[in-house]
């Protein structure tokens, strides 16, 4: 079977996870994205790629980084964009998700961008495109349940790359509620394919997935031995509205435990990176004394957050 | 075809603009024969702003045809465009769309004072209004569509004028 997310000359037809994207796609997107980064610095903030389509950021689920560099992204590329808050809107009224697709399609879409509380829900109108066979319209996921957040994985890669150079050289260490992290699913995929030796997840084995060895990672039970020597430490925000039960004392326990402070720091490489991709709980899962320091990229990672969304948007518009 | 020595032509294309640039003139090549030609150019004039150079893939007219070019290098324009005197240098002039596109992408940094167009040789076979004002070679006759004259540079960082029958 062909991959979904590619058309028949094997070029990106939909984002939609990068589990399973090639590694020359991948690539492609982040040489892609580099030269969209300067575009910023101009006075005409705009390339002329996407002129005239419409892009339709359809969000069933709150966001407002994602969504807002999504706009701008597409707004620098000269596209209309059309913003949905459908968790308020026609899906309150009973309209179901395909035919939501297919009135916007009527009002000429050229492109979705959507998130979704539901795993899946982009891949389902991807399908939903193929089987009418609507190819000219393109989806990006930007973010479904817990399955994937494949933009966020990207950035991510642009900034290890930006500040690494290499990826077959490093060690990284992912910190936090695996479990419910679409994010992290994204960054395992999108590190294993672009050849990083050593991937580790630190975290409470109530917040890993069963089986997290077979993603391809190393588990590791403590903040100490999971960050020692690592060059990219790469936490995640913990997911209190997606968590059902007792999987956690408190946030504050969380904090003395699993947070990431600078003591804690200081067993990674000295000149390691921290990255966290929003919003952050300062005190639950980071310190705010790591967050403003000198090690953290991660405001720089919002910044090639926009790039990066160009770079996936034009390739999805030149065909 | 007899193509005349790359060399040549660059001292040839100096000498035109000689009279007509000051130290302040600023040269933008179009990548990549036209940046390898800049460079040249920018030293033989002894030129004092920095070399500018555009990647015109984001600004062409085919893009939904033909796609985004795999490898897009970017621009650099590290002088201030506003109110100066700016020369695209591209190594053929050929339909004029590059030169179109470059000049789409020159006024999104801001409002030059005047901009001109140096070529080494114009093929003929223009789709646009647009002409070279320094050409260090026009061919008599036009090139036929399907072959492809560009500038390539070996190792050593000399340059030649090359043919391709496509």
């Amino acid at each position: 079977m062909r991959n979904p997310q590619l058309n028949k000359q094997g070029e990106l037809q939909h984002l939609l996870t990068l589990d399973g994207l090639p590694r020359g796609i991948i690539t492609q997107i982040l040489d892609t994205a580099a030269p969209f980064t300067e575009v910023a610095e101009r006075e005409v903030k705009k390339l002329p790629l996407l002129r005239g389509k419409s892009v339709f950021n359809l969000f069933f689920e709150n966001s407002t980084r994602t969504r807002t560099t999504f706009e701008i992204a597409a707004k620098r590329l000269s596209a209309d964009v059309i913003n949905l808050n459908v968790a308020t809107s026609s899906t309150k009224k009973g309209e179901t998700l395909l035919d939501t697709v297919d009135n916007l399609c009527a009002m000429h879409a050229d492109m979705f961008v959507v998130r979704h509380e539901s795993s899946g829900a982009p891949h389902l109108i991807a399908q939903h495109l193929q089987n009418t066979g609507r190819d000219h319209i393109h989806v990006v996921n930007a973010g479904d349940g817990r399955h994937a957040h494949p933009t966020q994985g990207l950035l991510d890669m642009y900034t290890i790359r930006h500040y690494k150079k290499e990826f077959h050289n490093l060690t990284v260490a992912i910190v936090g509620d695996v479990l419910h992290s679409r994010v992290a699913r994204s960054q395992i995929a999108a590190l294993t394919t672009l050849g990083v030796p050593e991937v580790r997840v630190i975290g409470p084995r109530t917040l890993l997935p069963t089986d997290v060895e077979k993603m391809g990672v190393r588990y590791c039970a403590t903040m100490e031995e999971g960050l020692k020597g690592v060059d990219v430490v790469m936490m995640l925000r913990l997911q209190n509205e997606r968590m059902n039960g007792a999987l956690l004392p408190s946030p504050q326990e969380f904090f003395k435990v699993w947070g990431l402070t600078a003591d804690k720091l200081a067993l990674a490489k000295p000149d390691a990176i921290v990255m966290h991709p929003g919003p952050m709980n300062r005190g639950v899962e980071i310190d705010s004394a790591v967050a403003d320091g000198s090690q953290a990229v991660i405001l720089p990672q919002v910044t090639f957050g926009i790039a990066v969304r160009m770079a996936v948007m034009s390739m999805l518009g030149s065909h | 075809m007899h193509l005349p020595e790359a060399e040549q032509l660059i001292a040839t294309l100096a000498e035109t603009m000689r009279p007509r640039v000051t130290p302040d003139t600023c040269l933008v090549g179009i990548h990549t024969g036209g940046v390898w030609l800049a460079e040249r150019l920018h030293a033989l004039l002894g030129l004092s702003q920095p070399l500018g150079s555009i990647d015109v893939s984001f600004y062409r007219d085919d893009y939904s045809a033909k796609g985004l070019h795999p490898q897009p290098r970017g621009s650099k324009i590290p002088f201030d465009v506003e109110a100066a005197h700016i020369v695209i240098v591209d190594d053929v002039l050929y339909t004029g769309r590059t030169t179109r596109a470059a000049l789409n992408e020159l006024f999104d940094y801001g409002r030059p004072a005047r901009v001109d167009l140096a070529v080494l040789i114009d093929r003929g076979g223009r789709e646009l209004p647009i002409a070279a004002s320094f050409c260090a070679l026009t061919l008599p006759t036009p090139l036929p569509a399907g072959q492809n004259l560009q500038l390539e540079r070996d190792d050593s960082g000399a340059l030649t004028m090359r043919l391709i029958h496509a």
